[in-house]
C-alpha cells in the first residue's frame, strides 16, 4: 500500500522544512525560498519565516505538501535485523540475558593507523553524543588502538575470552582494507577460532553487505553510533548464548 | 544574593580544606617532575617555532634528541649551545634539527652564564605574553564588553574559513564567545599540528595558524558589532602546556584546562596531567586567559542524581589547583551541569538546586554551565526545550559562561541555522528571566535546599575520603566519574621525568614575577559603535 505524509488528512502529503540559503535577505528572498521548495517538488508551498541570520544568509522554515508516496513493503535490503536499544536496555539486556560482563576488544588492524573509528565506538567520550562501549557499565572493553597485527587482535580477544572482536578500517586506498579484513577471517578459520566470536566491522566505505560477503557478522558503515553496535553485539551474543546451552 | 539556600558553612570548609590538602599532596609530586611536553611547551616560549621537513614540529624534534637531559631541564644546555654558537632559539632548533648541533650537559663552568641568559630570555618570553594581554586590554575596553551570561557556542566544521564564516555568523546572531572544535583525538596526539586546516575530521586542528586566522576574524566582527568577542580552544591531552603557550599567544580568551579531565576521559596518565595542567595554567594565568574545566562530563558516565556530588568535589579541587597555578578567581571557570534525566520528576527542580549550590559554593567565579547532551533526542523539538530548561536554569542561579545546547546535539555537528535558532532561544530565555532570581527566595528546608545539602554533605565526605587516600588512588578506585585509571598506565607517561635537584626553568618564576591583575574591561555592547557612528554623522 502505497502511503504519504500525514499532516492533519489522510494523503496530504504536508511537510515542513528548515533550511538556510547562502543569499542575503531581501525583498524577493521568500518567493526564493519559496521556489527553491516548489522545485523539490512541493506544492502549495508556504514560508513560515524567512530571516537574515547574518549578512550573507536567510533562514526558511516552509511547509509543503507532496504526491510522492512509497510503498513499505517494496523496501528490501540486507538489514541487520536488530531491535534498536538505549544504553540502559543495552545494559539491562546483557545483565538479564548474560548474567557477566560482555567482553569486546577492538583495533584498527594492519597499516591502518586510525583510531578515530575504533575511538568512536568504544572510547568513553564516544560519538555524536552518544557514548562509547567503555561507559558501559556491563561491558568489558579492551581499545588497543591502531595499526594491530591481526595475530596480536586475536591474541588479545582468546587471553580476555572476548565475546565480540571489532575491527575498524578506515582507510580504504587501493582496497588495503580487503586485504587486511580478509587477512583477519583467515587468522580466524586458520586457528579454528572463527566460532567463537561475533566478528564485527566498521569503515566509512563498510556497510552490512559487504561484510557478509567478506565473512564478517556483521558490517557497519558512516555515522554508525556506539549503540546500534552495542544493540546488536547484546543481542547476538545472546543468541549464540542460548543456542549453545540449547546444544549442550 | 537575596535567594540564597541557607548552606551548612561548616561543610563548605571541610570540603575545601580537604581539597587544599589534597592539592598540596599532587603538588609535590608536580614539583618533582617534568614532561616532554612541559619542556617542549619550554623551548616554544624561548621562541622555537615550525616544523621539519616531514612536518614534525622542530620542539619534538629537539626534545627527542635531548630525552636524557631532561630531568635536568632542557633550558640550560638549550641556552648554553645558543651562547656558545651566538644563534638565536629558532636558529639552534633548526641546527639541531639537521643534526650540525646537538644539546649536551652543561659543563661546571659554563652553568651560571647559560642560566643567567635563560632567565633574560623567559623574561623576553613572558614579555610577549604580557603584550599580547594588553592588546586584549585595549581591543575590549575600545570595542565593549558584553553582558553575562556570556553565550558561548561551538563551530565544527573541519575547515578554518568556513569555522571563521560560522563564528561571525554566531557573534552577529548574539555569541559572545566562539569555542573552535578540535579534530577527533587531538588530546591524543603527542605533538601539536602546523599550519592552517581546511579538512578536519569532526573539528579542526588546534594550531597556532588556525588560532590566529580565528582570532582576527572575531576582531573583525567584534568591531562591526560593538562587543569583543571571546575566542576558546582546548589546552586538555598531552600537550597542555605547548596550547597553553600557543592561546597566550594567539590572543585566545579562554581555554578548556582541567587538571582531570584528560585522566578520566582520555586515558592520559595521571602523573604526566598533573604535571602539564601546572604550566599551562600558569601561562593561563599569565596570559589573562579564563579556564574553563570539564566537571560536566563526569555526569555523562555517572549517574547526574546519584553522583552529583562528585561535580561539586572536583570543582574544589581544581579550585585548589587553579589558585596554586597563580590564576585569579575571575579567570577560573569551573564547569559543571547535572543533566539528570528528563523522565525524573522534578528534573529542573534538582537541576536549579544543584547549580544553586555551585554558585554559592564558588561566589567569585565565573562558572561555566554546560548544556545537556546525555539525553538529548533526535527528535529536535523536544531538544529545543530541554535546552530552553537549561538556559532557565542558568539564568536563575546566576551563571556566567553559558555554553548553549544545540537542538541537533544528537545527530550532528551544529548547523548554521541550528547555532541561530539555539542562540535566539538563549537570548529569549535571559532577557526575559533576567531579574527573576531577585524576586523569589528558596523555601527553608524545601526540596531545592534539602538537594543541596545533600549533595554538599557527600561531596564534603568524598573529599576528605580522598584526602585520606590520596588523588592517585582515588582515580585508581574510580571515584570520579566511575572511571578507573591505573598511576603508571595511560597514554603519554614514557614522556614523565623525575627532575634532578638541579633541575633549572626559568619560565615558572618569569610567569609569576610582576603579573598584570584583573579582567578587561570596555564599555556595554554596541555603545563603542554607537559612540563611532555619532562621530561620523
Amino acid at each position: 500500500m502505497i502511503v504519504r505524509p500525514y499532516g492533519d488528512t489522510r494523503d496530504d502529503g504536508m511537510m515542513q522544512f528548515s533550511f538556510t540559503l547562502p543569499i542575503a535577505y531581501s525583498v524577493k528572498a521568500a518567493d526564493v525560498g519559496k521556489q527553491f521548495v516548489e522545485k523539490l517538488g512541493f506544492r502549495d508551498v508556504g514560508v513560515a519565516e524567512c530571516k537574515a541570520i547574518d549578512p550573507e544568509f536567510t533562514f526558511y522554515v516552509a511547509y509543503g505538501r507532496t504526491e510522492t508516496g512509497i510503498d513499505p513493503d517494496k523496501v528490501k535490503g540486507d538489514y541487520l535485523e536488530v531491535e534498536a536499544m538505549d544504553y540502559y536496555a543495552i545494559n539491562a539486556f546483557i545483565k538479564e540475558h548474560l548474567g557477566r560482563k560482555l567482553s569486546v576488544v577492538g583495533a584498527a588492524i594492519e597499516s591502518d593507523a586510525h583510531t578515530v573509528g575504533i575511538d568512536a565506538i568504544l572510547n568513553m567520550k564516544g560519538f555524536a553524543g552518544n557514548y562509547g562501549f567503555e561507559r558501559y557499565p556491563e561491558m568489558e572493553v579492551v581499545n588497543m588502538g591502531s595499526q594491530i597485527p591481526c595475530e596480536q587482535l586475536l591474541r588479545t580477544a582468546l587471553d580476555r575470552h572476548a565475546d565480540a572482536i571489532l575491527v575498524s578500517q578506515i582507510v580504504t586506498q587501493k582496497n588495503i582494507h580487503v586485504q587486511n579484513l580478509t587477512k583477519m577471517i583467515e587468522l580466524l578459520e586458520a586457528e579454528g577460532v572463527r566460532e567463537r566470536f561475533v566478528l564485527v566491522v566498521g569503515g566509512p566505505r563498510i556497510n552490512n553487505a559487504f561484510a557478509k560477503e567478506l565473512g564478517y557478522d556483521a558490517g557497519f558503515g558512516l555515522r554508525t553510533t556506539p549503540v546500534e553496535v552495542a544493540s546488536f553485539l547484546a543481542q547476538e551474543v545472546a543468541r549464540r548464548a542460548k543456542n549453545t546451552a540449547k546444544a549442550t | 544574593m537575596y535567594n540564597a539556600i541557607r548552606l551548612n558553612e561548616t561543610l563548605v570548609t571541610r570540603a575545601r580544606a580537604a581539597a587544599e590538602a589534597i592539592a598540596d599532596d599532587i603538588q609535590r609530586h608536580i614539583e618533582e617532575h617534568t614532561t616532554d611536553s612541559s619542556e617542549r611547551a619550554t623551548l616554544r616560549l624561548l621562541g622555537v617555532a615550525g616544523v621539519n621537513d616531514i612536518d614534525v614540529p622542530l620542539v619534538n624534534v629537539v626534545i627527542e634528541q635531548a630525552r636524557e637531559l631532561l630531568p635536568g631541564g632542557v633550558t640550560r644546555p638549550f641556552v648554553d649551545l645558543m651562547i656558545r654558537t651566538g644563534k638565536s632559539a629558532q636558529e639552534v632548533a633548526e641546527g639541531v634539527a639537521a643534526g650540525a648541533l646537538a644539546l649536551d650537559e652543561v659543563p661546571a663552568e659554563h652553568r651560571a652564564a647559560a642560566e643567567l641568559r635563560a632567565a633574560e630570555l623567559a623574561t623576553q618570553g613572558v614579555a610577549r605574553i604580557d603584550a599580547v594581554r594588553r592588546r586584549r586590554e585595549e581591543l575590549v575596553a575600545a570595542c565593549g564588553e558584553a553582558l553575562k551570561p556570556y553565550v558561548y557556542v561551538i563551530v565544527a566544521t573541519g575547515n578554518i574559513y568556513e569555522d571563521a564564516a560560522q563564528a561571525q555568523a554566531a557573534a552577529r546572531a548574539g555569541a559572545d564567545v566562539i569555542a573552535v572544535i578540535r579534530t577527533t583525538a587531538q588530546s591524543l596526539l603527542d605533538y601539536v599540528p602546523y599550519g592552517k586546516t581546511t579538512e578536519g575530521f569532526g573539528g579542526t586542528y588546534a594550531t597556532q595558524e588556525n588560532f590566529r586566522l580565528m582570532r582576527a576574524a572575531l576582531d573583525e566582527v567584534g568591531a562591526e558589532l560593538g562587543r569583543y568577542i571571546r575566542l576558546c580552544n582546548y589546552a586538555s591531552g598531552l600537550c597542555m602546556p605547548e596550547i597553553a603557550t600557543m592561546g597566550a599567544l594567539e590572543r585566545l580568551d579562554m581555554m578548556l584546562n582541567d587538571s582531570m579531565y584528560g585522566i578520566i576521559f582520555r586515558n592520559i596518565n595521571m602523573q604526566r596531567t598533573f604535571v602539564d595542567q601546572y604550566l599551562s595554567r600558569l601561562i593561563n594565568a599569565r596570559a589573562g586567559i579564563i579556564i574553563n574545566t570539564g566537571e560536566d562530563n563526569y555526569l555523562t558516565t555517572a549517574d547526574a542524581f546519584e553522583k552529583g556530588y562528585t561535580v561539586v568535589s572536583s570543582d574544589f579541587i581544581n579550585e585548589a589547583f587553579a589558585l596554586r597555578a597563580n590564576l585569579e578567581p575571575w579567570q577560573i571557570g569551573l564547569g559543571h551541569a547535572f543533566e539528570i534525566n528528563p523522565a525524573t520528576p522534578d528534573q529542573v527542580v534538582y537541576q536549579i538546586a544543584d547549580a544553586q549550590l555551585i554558585r554559592q559554593l564558588f561566589p567569585e567565579y565565573p562558572l561555566k554551565y554546560m548544556p545537556p547532551t546525555k539525553y538529548m533526542p533526535g527528535d529536535i523539538f523536544q531538544g529545543h526545550i530541554i535546552d530552553g530548561m537549561f538556559n532557565f536554569t542558568g539564568i536563575f542561579t546566576g551563571q556566567e559562561i553559558m555554553l548553549l545546547g544545540m537542538l541537533t546535539e544528537a545527530l550532528h555537528t551544529p548547523l548554521l541555522q541550528d547555532r541561530y535558532v539555539s542562540i535566539k532561544n538563549a537570548k529569549y530565555v535571559f532577557e526575559s528571566c533576567r531579574h527573576l532570581a531577585d524576586e523569589v527566595e528558596f523555601r527553608s528546608g524545601g526540596i531545592i535546599e534539602k538537594r543541596a545539602d545533600d549533595v554538599l554533605t557527600r561531596a564534603a565526605e568524598q573529599l576528605e575520603h580522598v584526602q585520606r587516600i590520596g588523588l592517585f588512588k582515588a582515580l585508581e578506585d574510580g571515584e570520579f566519574a566511575d572511571v578507573k585509571r591505573d598511576p603508571r598506565g595511560g597514554r603519554g607517561f614514557e614522556g614523565v621525568f623525575k627532575t634532578r635537584d638541579d633541575y633549572f626553568n626559568p619560565f615558572f618564576a618569569a610567569l609569576r614575577e610582576g603579573r598584570r591583575s584583573g579582567p578587561p574591561t570596555g564599555p556595554a555592547p554596541g555603545e563603542s559603535v554607537r559612540a563611532s557612528q555619532e562621530v561620523a554623522s
